[in-house]
């Protein structure tokens, strides 16, 4: 028996002739934490899904164990190779200890399931992981942070020996972050093997123990962690010096675009009251659960509201259908991308002009004119693709994010709401949505930035609102925008205690 | 010679790798029956077999275009089979009360059209208003349209008194029956309407991710609506070809068995059960398909009973081959 738990000799991949993964070589190591980092597109997820059978490698060997395997789904999930996916895998009408069991339920009799032991398990699963969820809750009924919670606990019933994480701290907040590290550490020590993949390089560096860098699904190098710094990560990642992150921020206009005022949803919002200047980036941050994803889908109509009223440009308008929105001139950049952004099964273009369809058509689709519409996107976006009729789905994360863009900015609108646009994609993908948002507040176009991430809500932002359970708490502006003012609102009282 | 020969053969398999099963399947493989039909039988290739077909698979053709736009939109209709006999009773009925003559013809078509769209809207209008599956929604009306149809004929015929009727549903322009010109027309209009205006790219949207669509300003209860409306409207025109090529419609029996036709023809046509995508053209040459299997089947003597289970392991081939690959 090796050290080794995972060795790749010579992997590559290639899609419909396109090498996207190129000769990769590596030695993992048991009980290691091994972290992968590159841009969108360089070959990390290819990287995994050969691991955990969803792909075949095009060329070179795979080795589990020291045995050569040709790896397929059935057969990683036997050998104890577990993912936990970047889009959860859970079934939403299922509760939770079904969705843990799921697959490999307890029975009793040999016919009957056990469902009380099932039930018992979950829960001492569940409070491994410090969290108290219900194991007879609904999926649906959970955020986004518990059902990430039940994806973990998953993977650890199914007895891993290689758990593979991608992306998994983007939609927790610190205080999660920090429970995910402990519970890896404690993994590791029970002697799992980790596969950690992040574009988060500070959380990278502090959870792993070494890490590999892939640029073009070519490989760059491995580095003990304690030997590299974030800053020289992101160099290698990118092949070049990075230059400043956040672009410089614009000056407002005094005038208003947008008033929303005392608005309330039933249970999910409690008198919200703020404005919008022309020219602004308006920032929204908070805790999971706070409420902005809701008020922004109050805003372009998706949810009824209880109560209050929205004003554009000082006129009192009854926005209640997103094509009304559309007709004020609101776009939204929605966070599920997969789930309500695009359509994976339609090509670039019909993405693209999918909300503003009306601008090319008579009678009929002028498809010329549709394409031309999407080369420029794909020439001033830098998105990445074989051609214009390549259906979404067999795009990366960052270019999908960009097609997202491209839809909502086509409707040429005068206030653009962004939630969370740089949830799991690159550094690079980072500051190309960063700029874009530059360019459009320049350009007079006022912009609402929902973030987590404290860090781009301080760096973009000329004020921040900050939001926790469906109330406003705080509006920050100036010297106030920083983290610890930011965290105080978001918390309330006590702060720093989730 | 040998080098070039095996060169050859293997470019051929490279073109056929190459193909796009999804986008040609259909095509292909009613190219290989029609190649195996002529050889199996010297009857195949009369025109006035071929005809036959044409006229044969008009009607439930016509229904499978307008059930094309429900199974993209991740919809499904049960009921145009009994919706077709009903339709085709009013159309009989009203025929008859305005004494047969071509205007009474006329209004007959007008009134018949009316009441497809009527029953169309009404399980679209069910199925989009409360958010009923349109399974279930179907299924109901599937039962109420045929038991409306026993009522009304007393559990007989809806027999037509006039003599000018027959002349649209036997009649022919240019070497073709009306019928088989109307599927073709229709084939053309749809064709366009799916990939060429708004309302055909909002069907895919719908049927691809109502969510996505709803996001997208997309008025997704009205889409899929319009689906349902679209298909009874089409059953009303297969209604009147119907009742007009037998001057007559039996309550008990015209229609039964279309659902299930003009679904197999969509789903052969390469027009996936989840939505989101699909194909007009596809669904006509998977109905031409289904008609050639059938005439085949008469021709070479297999027994009627057995038709059936050929029908249904055309229907699991063509979406076994049709399936998605890696």
């Amino acid at each position: 028996m090796s050290e080794f738990l995972v060795r790749t000799e010579n992997i590559a991949k290639e899609f419909s002739g396109v090498r996207v993964l190129d000769d990769i070589n590596i030695k993992i190591k048991k009980g290691e934490i091994f972290g992968i980092i590159g841009e969108n597109g360089a070959g990390k997820s290819t990287f995994i899904k050969i691991l955990n059978g969803i792909y075949n490698q095009t060329e070179g060997e795979v080795y589990f164990e020291d045995d050569n395997v040709k790896m397929s789904v059935q057969k990683a999930k036997k050998m104890g190779i577990n993912t936990i996916p970047q889009e959860f895998n859970l079934i939403n009408d299922l509760n939770v200890y079904e969705n843990i069991y799921l697959g490999q339920e307890y029975q009793k009799n040999r016919l009957l399931l056990d469902k009380n032991k099932m039930r018992k398990k979950t829960v001492e699963f569940l409070k491994e992981l410090n969290t108290e969820i219900d194991p007879n809750e609904k999926i649906s009924n959970l955020s986004v942070a518990q059902k990430q919670m039940v994806e973990i606990a998953k993977a650890v019933a199914y007895n891993s020996k290689l758990l593979i994480m991608d992306e998994p701290t983007t939609v927790l907040t610190p205080f999660e972050v920090k429970t995910l590290f402990e519970l890896m550490k404690n993994l590791v020590k029970k002697g799992i093997t980790i596969i950690y993949i992040s574009h988060n390089l500070k959380e990278v560096n502090e959870i792993c123990d070494r890490i590999m860098i892939l640029r073009d699904g070519k490989f760059v190098c491995i580095e003990n962690a304690a030997d590299i710094n974030e800053e020289e990560m992101a160099n290698r990642m990118v092949g070049r010096e990075l230059n400043q992150m956040f672009p410089p921020k614009v000056q407002e206009s005094k005038e208003n675009i947008l008033e929303v005022n005392n608005l309330n949803v039933e249970g999910v919002l409690d008198n919200i009251s703020f404005n919008l200047k022309k020219g602004e980036v308006l920032g929204f941050s908070g805790l999971v659960g706070a409420g902005r994803t809701e008020l922004a889908e109050t805003i372009i109509g998706i949810r009824e509201m209880s109560s209050g009223e929205i004003k554009v440009n000082g006129e009192k308008k009854l926005i209640n259908s997103p094509t009304k929105a559309v007709k004020n001139n609101i776009a939204y950049l929605p966070e599920d991308r997969q789930g309500v952004g695009i359509l994976t099964n339609f090509n670039i273009t019909s993405n693209i002009t999918l909300i503003s369809l009306e601008k090319y058509t008579k009678f009929l689709i002028n498809h010329k004119k549709t394409k031309e519409q999407s080369r420029y996107y794909i020439d001033q976006f830098n998105i990445q693709t074989p051609s214009l009729d390549t259906e979404l789905q067999y795009l990366s994360g960052g270019n999908q994010q960009k097609v997202s863009l491209a839809k909502s900015l086509d409707t040429e609108p005068k206030i653009f709401i962004f939630d969370e646009p740089t949830r799991g994609i690159d550094v690079n993908a980072k500051m190309e949505i960063f700029n874009f948002i530059h360019e459009l507040v320049q350009s007079g176009i006022s912009c609402i930035f929902i973030s987590s991430e404290l860090e781009e809500i301080i760096g973009m932002c000329n004020r921040v609102v900050v939001m926790r359970s469906g109330k406003i708490t705080g509006i920050l502006e100036g010297e106030h925008i920083n983290e610890e003012e930011i965290m105080y609102h978001a918390t309330g009282v006590k702060r720093g205690v989730i | 010679m040998n080098d070039k020969i095996k060169r050859n053969n293997k470019s051929i398999i490279n073109i056929l790798k190459n193909i796009d099963f999804e986008k040609y399947g259909p095509l292909l493989a009613l190219l290989i029956l029609f190649i195996i039909s002529s050889f199996a039988s010297p009857y195949f290739l009369k025109m006035r077999n071929l005809t036959n077909i044409l006229r044969q698979v008009s009607y439930t053709g016509i229904i499978a275009l307008g059930m094309t736009f429900v199974i993209i939109s991740a919809g499904i209709d049960l009921s145009v089979g009994s919706m077709t006999a009903l339709v085709g009773g009013i159309v009989v009925l009203t025929l008859n009360y305005f004494g047969g003559g071509y205007f009474a013809i006329f209004i007959a078509i007008i009134v018949g059209m009316f009441f497809g769209i009527i029953f169309g809207a009404f399980n679209g209008l069910i199925i989009t208003k409360w958010n009923v599956a349109p399974f279930i929604v179907t299924l109901g009306t599937m039962s109420i349209f045929r038991s409306l149809t026993l009522y009304i004929s007393g559990a007989s015929e809806f027999r037509s008194t006039s003599s000018l009727f027959p002349q649209l549903g036997m009649g022919y322009i240019l070497g073709l029956p009306i019928p088989v010109w109307i599927l073709l027309g229709l084939t053309v209009l749809y064709s366009v309407i799916l990939n060429h205006t708004k309302y055909g790219r909002y069907v895919c949207a719908v049927g691809s991710n109502e969510k996505v669509a709803k996001y997208s300003a997309i008025k997704v209860k009205m889409i899929r609506f319009f689906t349902y409306v679209i298909v009874g409207f089409n059953v009303a025109i297969t209604s009147v070809l119907l009742s007009s090529r037998l001057n007559s419609i039996s309550s008990s029996g015209a229609g039964t068995g279309y659902e299930l036709d003009a679904i197999a023809a969509v789903i052969i046509g390469g027009t996936a059960m989840s939505g989101g995508s699909g194909s007009v053209v596809g669904t006509l040459i998977g109905a031409i398909i289904l008609g050639i299997v059938n005439n085949m089947l008469n021709m070479l003597g297999v027994s009627p009973y057995l038709q059936g289970t050929v029908k249904g392991l055309v229907i699991i081939g063509a979406v076994l081959i049709q399936r998605k690959k890696d």
